[in-house]
């Protein structure tokens, strides 16, 4: 079997069809960060989820360290009940409080872990007990005409 | 009554071919145990013609897109001074839709006809004939390694077409607007989910190509054997794909980003 | 006697859609011998050849080849018969995207597992016995028509087959590729033992060559005989066919209405 030109044409196609997924892959997307086939999952019932997503970011102190994998809304206690896939480099303390928070004024919803002291670890299919729902714009535009018109009536 | 059978007439004669073209590709996917076996001999070749040949249209035209969309996005990103993120609107419509719709399409028309084209005239001068008198089965020799030469090219080829556009986009946002290099890189990273976005393009490519060339090759064994047959089966080739292409993707869509 | 025939038809009938092309041919191929089918164009005779080589099944009858029942066998029994098959296809059919050497050896590759040197040798002889072995780096687009049909008829005795089918052989060429093809395909069977069906419409040249002849006409074997007997026969048919005459059992006009009425002559006259 001889080797041809044309071996020398597929062969730097191939190659360089792989270089092009390599770059998607590192350089363009982030393969590199974090590692979600090595998770755990928690979970945090909110009493309110504003505009959350499956697959939104899950941050501590400003890092990914997993994403929402699920959300429900849970019939008997009226509340939204979110799985959180960790990786499991990371480990929380049980006090953990997990919120909704946005990032930017207009940017996407994620949810916020602030460590507890506790010295128990979370463990998979824990639950975390204090959680701090998304702030829905209207209401807090509401509560601060509230105050105003509140101030108002003190001051006359 | 003429035109009840008319419509009724073509039906039949759709669902007809339909179920031909059917029974063509499961005997291309059951014979093509002979493309692998002599792949350097049979395949090599294929991937040649439709992968290296298609080279260089993919390559420029992956180019111009980025250039384009880092164009576009920049004016309207910039009204509402975030002209950072137009890496990530250029990576990520690249890497979801239009690296493999528009890579698709371009080897549609560049390889997918030229495919049609070359196995309608092989039956039109009596090669297939031929072969088959010769004891050759003309779908594992000259069908098989035509398929999966296509099928190997193009996530290789959609895989280009986005690194090519993202760096068409770099270009003209970084190199000639000014935008901030390491902003238009970070927000990228953090906004292109390997997973997500990346494997879906080429699950997406994967499936555009076996699509593309399951037609081509059909449509060419299927032509007539005139110059009329082979040429409206080469304009067939490329309606049809096409339609193909941008309706799979339409079903992948809903399937893979929809996150309900 | 069964064993001196190697090919026999019997009885068949083929019917494309609704339209009967054969309509009840019976032909015995003898082992050795060059036999013209003969006829007009679109008379059955390509469909004989597809019918012999297994690509179409009669509707009725049956043709057996070597004692087989051709539509009786399976893929892979039609598939051994057709290796000992070689056809000429009416314009070679070489595969336009190898060479000529390629062309020859293709079915050696496909079939034997012969080593590259001794297939270089083989594929050689056979060029050479078409006298073409110079020619073995070319490409068909390279070759005028008479040296494609050569190649194909190199390519066609690749593996030594027991029959050559030739599918309208003499159309298109000039008087010298003419005779070059009639001779070397007259000199191959012999040389290789083989039998030969020649599909043809070319008169004068076959006869030349030929043992035998059948005449079809529309689905019906009209006549058949020795080269000799056709040129001598006295169906009308046949005749008109032999000497090329305008007009005969075959009419020059397509059937119509009489001329006069057609040009409402006979209208203006009322």
């Amino acid at each position: 079997m001889d080797r041809t030109i044309i071996d020398l044409w597929v062969g730097i196609f191939v190659a360089a069809g792989v270089v092009a997924l390599m770059v998607l892959a590192l350089k363009v997307g982030n393969a590199s960060t974090i590692n979600l086939s090595e998770s755990y999952t928690i979970y945090a019932e909110f009493d309110n989820i504003g505009g959350l997503k499956v697959r939104a970011p899950v941050k501590s102190s400003g890092v990914v360290v997993g994403r929402v994998a699920e959300i429900q809304f849970d019939p008997r206690k009226y509340v939204a009940k979110v799985a959180l896939r960790v990786d499991r480099r990371y480990e929380f303390p049980a006090d953990t409080i997990a919120s909704v928070l946005t990032s930017g004024l207009l940017g996407e919803q994620y949810v916020g872990l602030d460590v507890g002291g506790d010295t128990v670890v979370l463990k998979d299919g824990h639950t975390l007990k204090k959680t701090q729902s998304a702030v829905v714009l209207e209401k807090l535009i509401g509560q601060f005409l509230y105050g105003k018109a509140a101030e108002g009536g003190n001051s006359k | 009554m003429r035109s009840v059978r008319h419509v009724g007439g073509s039906v039949v004669n759709g669902i007809w071919r339909l179920g031909y073209a059917s029974r063509f590709f499961v005997l291309t996917l059951l014979k093509s145990p002979v493309s692998f076996r002599r792949f350097h001999q049979l395949t090599m070749r294929e991937v040649y013609f439709t992968g290296v040949l298609s080279l260089i249209i993919i390559v420029v035209s992956g180019l111009f897109v980025g250039m384009v969309l880092a164009l576009q996005g920049y004016e309207t990103l910039q009204k509402y001074g975030s002209s950072e993120a137009v890496g990530t609107l250029v990576a990520l419509s690249l890497v979801r839709e239009l690296g493999p719709v528009v890579a698709a399409l371009l080897f549609a028309s560049r390889a997918g006809s030229a495919m049609t084209a070359e196995i309608g005239l092989m039956k039109a001068t009596e090669q297939i004939s031929a072969m088959e008198m010769m004891a050759v089965d003309p779908i594992a020799r000259v069908i098989g390694p035509r398929f999966w030469g296509g099928v190997i090219s193009m996530p290789l080829l959609a895989a280009m077409f986005s690194a090519v556009g993202v760096f068409g986009g770099y270009l003209i946002a970084v190199v000639l607007i000014g935008v901030d290099d390491g902003a238009f890189w970070s927000q990228m990273q953090a906004a292109v989910d390997w997973r997500q976005d990346v494997l879906n393009g080429v699950i997406k490519s994967c499936v555009f190509g076996v699509a593309v060339t399951a037609i081509a090759l059909f449509e060419g064994y299927d032509a007539p054997p005139t110059a009329e047959g082979v040429s409206g089966a080469t304009t067939r080739t490329v309606v049809t794909s096409s339609l193909a292409i941008l309706g799979l993707d339409f079903i992948l869509t809903a399937f893979m980003f929809t996150g309900v | 006697m069964a064993t001196q025939n190697l090919i026999e038809v019997r009885d068949v009938t083929f019917t494309y859609d609704v339209r009967p092309v054969l309509k009840g041919i019976n032909m015995t191929f003898a082992r050795g011998k060059v036999v013209a089918v003969m006829g007009q164009s679109g008379c059955g005779k390509t469909t004989l050849l597809r019918l012999i080589g297994g690509a179409l099944k009669p509707t009725r009858g049956e043709v057996r080849v070597a004692g087989q029942v051709v539509h009786e066998l399976d893929t892979d029994g039609l598939y051994r018969m057709r290796r000992k098959m070689g056809m000429l296809f009416q314009f070679g059919a070489l595969f336009t995207d190898l060479s000529v050497f390629d062309n020859v050896a293709f079915q050696m590759r496909e079939h034997t597992d012969l080593p590259d040197s001794m297939i270089r040798d083989l594929v050689l002889m056979k060029l050479h016995s078409v006298g073409l072995r110079g020619a073995h780096g070319l490409m068909p687009s390279e070759l005028s028509g008479g040296m494609a049909r050569r190649v194909a008829l190199a390519r066609a005795i690749a593996l030594d087959p027991m029959v050559i089918m030739y599918d309208e052989p003499f159309a298109g060429l000039d008087p010298i590729s003419l005779s070059v093809i009639g001779n070397l395909i007259r000199r191959l069977n012999d040389a290789l033992g083989a039998t030969s069906i020649v599909v043809t419409h070319d008169v004068q040249e076959s006869l030349k060559i030929v043992d035998y002849c059948y005449f079809m006409n529309q689905g019906v074997v009209e006549a058949e005989g020795t080269a000799d007997a056709i040129k001598a026969s006295t169906v009308p048919y046949v005749h008109q066919f032999v000497w090329g005459e305008m007009d005969g059992p075959v009419a020059f006009q397509y059937p119509c209405p009489p001329y006069t009425e057609d040009l409402n002559l006979g209208a203006d006259r009322a």
